[in-house]
């Protein structure tokens, strides 16, 4: 997204991250992590599979009270699942606005409802929900809050491929409006390089790798910047693009 | 593809053999269609008929069994003069007192063991090893502890009653998903939040299994109860009865109870599609 590096900086700081480290049992799935996130910023967190991200996304939320080392996070934040985390006795309206108090948190539901386009869906139960619809659901309970830091573990991680590029448009578009620090856990590099101001790669329980991402808008795969930056990201996760056969022509592989 | 003579010599051109699928062949159509429930009741239909027939005949002799057409007159008869409605509303509402006083009681003893690891090592110990005793059992001790009034078939209904539900409710607490808890924590919701937006619903379709074998368990100690020791109600009209051989009265007295507990069983199965409408089954 549109943000320039050199004004972020002057932003304040809401995410301070410092030597955190986790234990299970003896292994160490996270040694010494330490960054910062300022306000507004749109951070995709990277790595192979085990490698702590969800651990880290945990422990921001503070559902991982067995942490070590320094988090400071804003009091206001949301989190949203991989799984859609609905309540099934819970009508839509009634799980977006879980947990909110006011006169006017109905009316405020409501209206984040339409703007993930499901105005007239506030009574079902979330068992009439499609996959996409069900997440979008997840996400706007997760804005109706405004919150300072939005957390995603992965949301498009069990969406169609057609469904998840109309959920990273939607996306895009509520993180304009609502300005909230964004950080995003996933595997998916296009992804990252799509949606993301700034890159970090976890491996070997640190941050291996910090990049802004540099590609003009519109972000296609084809072009260059995002070419070379992707080679990039993937060398650091240990994934060869010319040994692997990915290197030929990143529109084919989209459109196959 | 060529063609292949297949074992019987037919020829077998292009492929494989190719079936249609639609209604039709899936279920072959009966060509006279009698209403399910039609059928059903016809079957009720042909036992009742045949128990009339063997008791006009002779071949079963009031004595032993009255007949349909005489139980229904005694019925009507007990009707009219007040004396079965009059046993009814007292027989149920022992099952009512003790449902009232057992529902409560085992929906707060499940909540403490469920929610509370000091309730889980107090509460669900002894609740464990005591669902293992009959409860007809405890009758003498019943009886010594609160004589043969209301208060010792009302405090047996209440044993009954409690331990299902606990079982039931308790089990259903203890399968609650912890992503829940954490979706609870994350959109802030406290304490009293948490168990009343999330544990109680969720808990909710165990609770009303629990009920639906409660009221079964209520009813069926409320027969023992009754025929055992008691001055009024629908098992002493049945045992008054046994001493004059009224069997037609004793069969309006088993009717009556049949139908209390079906009655019983559609509330909560009513109360069951109210309130459980969210359900993915449903």
């Amino acid at each position: 997204m549109a943000t320039e590096p050199v004004t972020a900086f002057l932003r304040p700081r809401v995410v301070n991250v410092d030597g955190v480290a986790r234990r299970f049992e003896t292994r160490a799935v996270l040694d010494d992590v330490s960054f910062e996130l300022r306000a507004g910023e749109f951070v995709a967190l990277l790595g192979r599979s085990g490698t702590g991200k969800s651990t880290l996304l945990r422990a921001l939320a503070g559902l991982d009270v067995e942490i070590e080392g320094h988090i400071e996070v804003p009091a206001c934040r949301s989190v949203v699942f991989q799984e859609p985390r609905l309540l099934p006795w819970a009508r839509v309206l009634d799980t977006v606005v879980l947990g909110l108090r006011g006169d006017d948190a109905r009316q405020r539901g409501r209206g984040v409802l339409s703007e993930v386009e499901l105005n007239g869906h506030e009574r079902d139960w979330p068992k009439t929900l499609s996959g996409g619809e069900a997440q979008r659901v997840s996400l706007a309970r997760a804005l109706v809050r405004q919150p300072d830091l939005l957390l995603l573990d992965e949301p498009f991680g069990a969406l169609d491929a057609l469904t998840r590029i109309k959920m990273h448009a939607l996306l895009q578009t509520l993180c304009r409006r609502y300005r909230p620090a964004v950080v995003l856990v996933t595997h998916d590099v296009d992804e990252a390089i799509l949606l993301a101001d700034r890159v970090l790669i976890l491996g070997d329980g640190r941050i291996s790798l910090d990049v802004p991402v540099d590609v003009p808008s519109p972000r296609l795969r084809t072009n260059h910047a995002f070419a070379r930056l992707r080679s990039q990201l993937l060398a650091q996760l240990g994934v060869d693009e010319a040994a692997e056969g990915l290197h030929e022509s990143p529109v084919k592989e989209y459109v196959s | 593809m060529s063609t292949t003579t297949l074992g019987d010599g037919r020829l077998r051109s292009h492929g494989p053999e190719l079936v249609t699928l639609s209604r039709e062949t899936r279920a072959p159509r009966r060509r006279v269609r009698v209403p399910r429930g039609i059928e059903r009741f016809a079957g009720v239909l042909l036992l009742v008929g045949a128990w009339q027939v063997a008791s006009s005949t002779g071949m079963l002799s009031a004595d032993t069994l009255a007949g349909p057409f005489a139980v229904g007159k005694t019925g009507w008869h007990l009707v009219q003069d007040g004396t079965l409605t009059s046993a009814m509303w007292v027989s149920l509402k022992r099952v009512l007192t003790g449902l009232a006083i057992g529902v409560p009681l085992a929906t707060v003893l499940a909540l403490l063991a469920g929610l509370t690891r000091v309730g889980d090592d107090l509460v669900d110990a002894p609740m464990q090893m005591l669902r293992f005793l009959p409860i007809i059992g405890l009758e003498p001790l019943i009886v010594l502890w609160f004589g043969i009034g209301d208060a010792a078939k009302i405090s047996l209904i209440v044993f009954g009653v409690t331990f299902p539900l606990y079982i039931n409710t308790y089990t259903a607490i203890r399968a609650l998903d912890p992503r829940h808890f954490e979706l609870a924590r994350t959109v802030g919701l406290g304490r009293m939040g948490t168990i009343r937006r999330v544990v109680l619903p969720a808990v909710l379709p165990g609770f009303l299994t629990g009920l639906r074998l409660a009221a079964a368990v209520a009813w069926l100690i409320l027969v023992f109860a009754e025929q055992i020791n008691a001055t009024n109600g629908i098992g002493y009209l049945m045992i008054k009865a046994q001493q004059f051989f009224q069997t037609d009265v004793i069969v309006v007295g088993l009717a009556v109870y049949a139908l209390l507990g079906l009655f019983s069983d559609a509330v909560v199965r009513f109360l069951e599609r109210k309130a459980l409408a969210w359900q993915p089954s449903r």
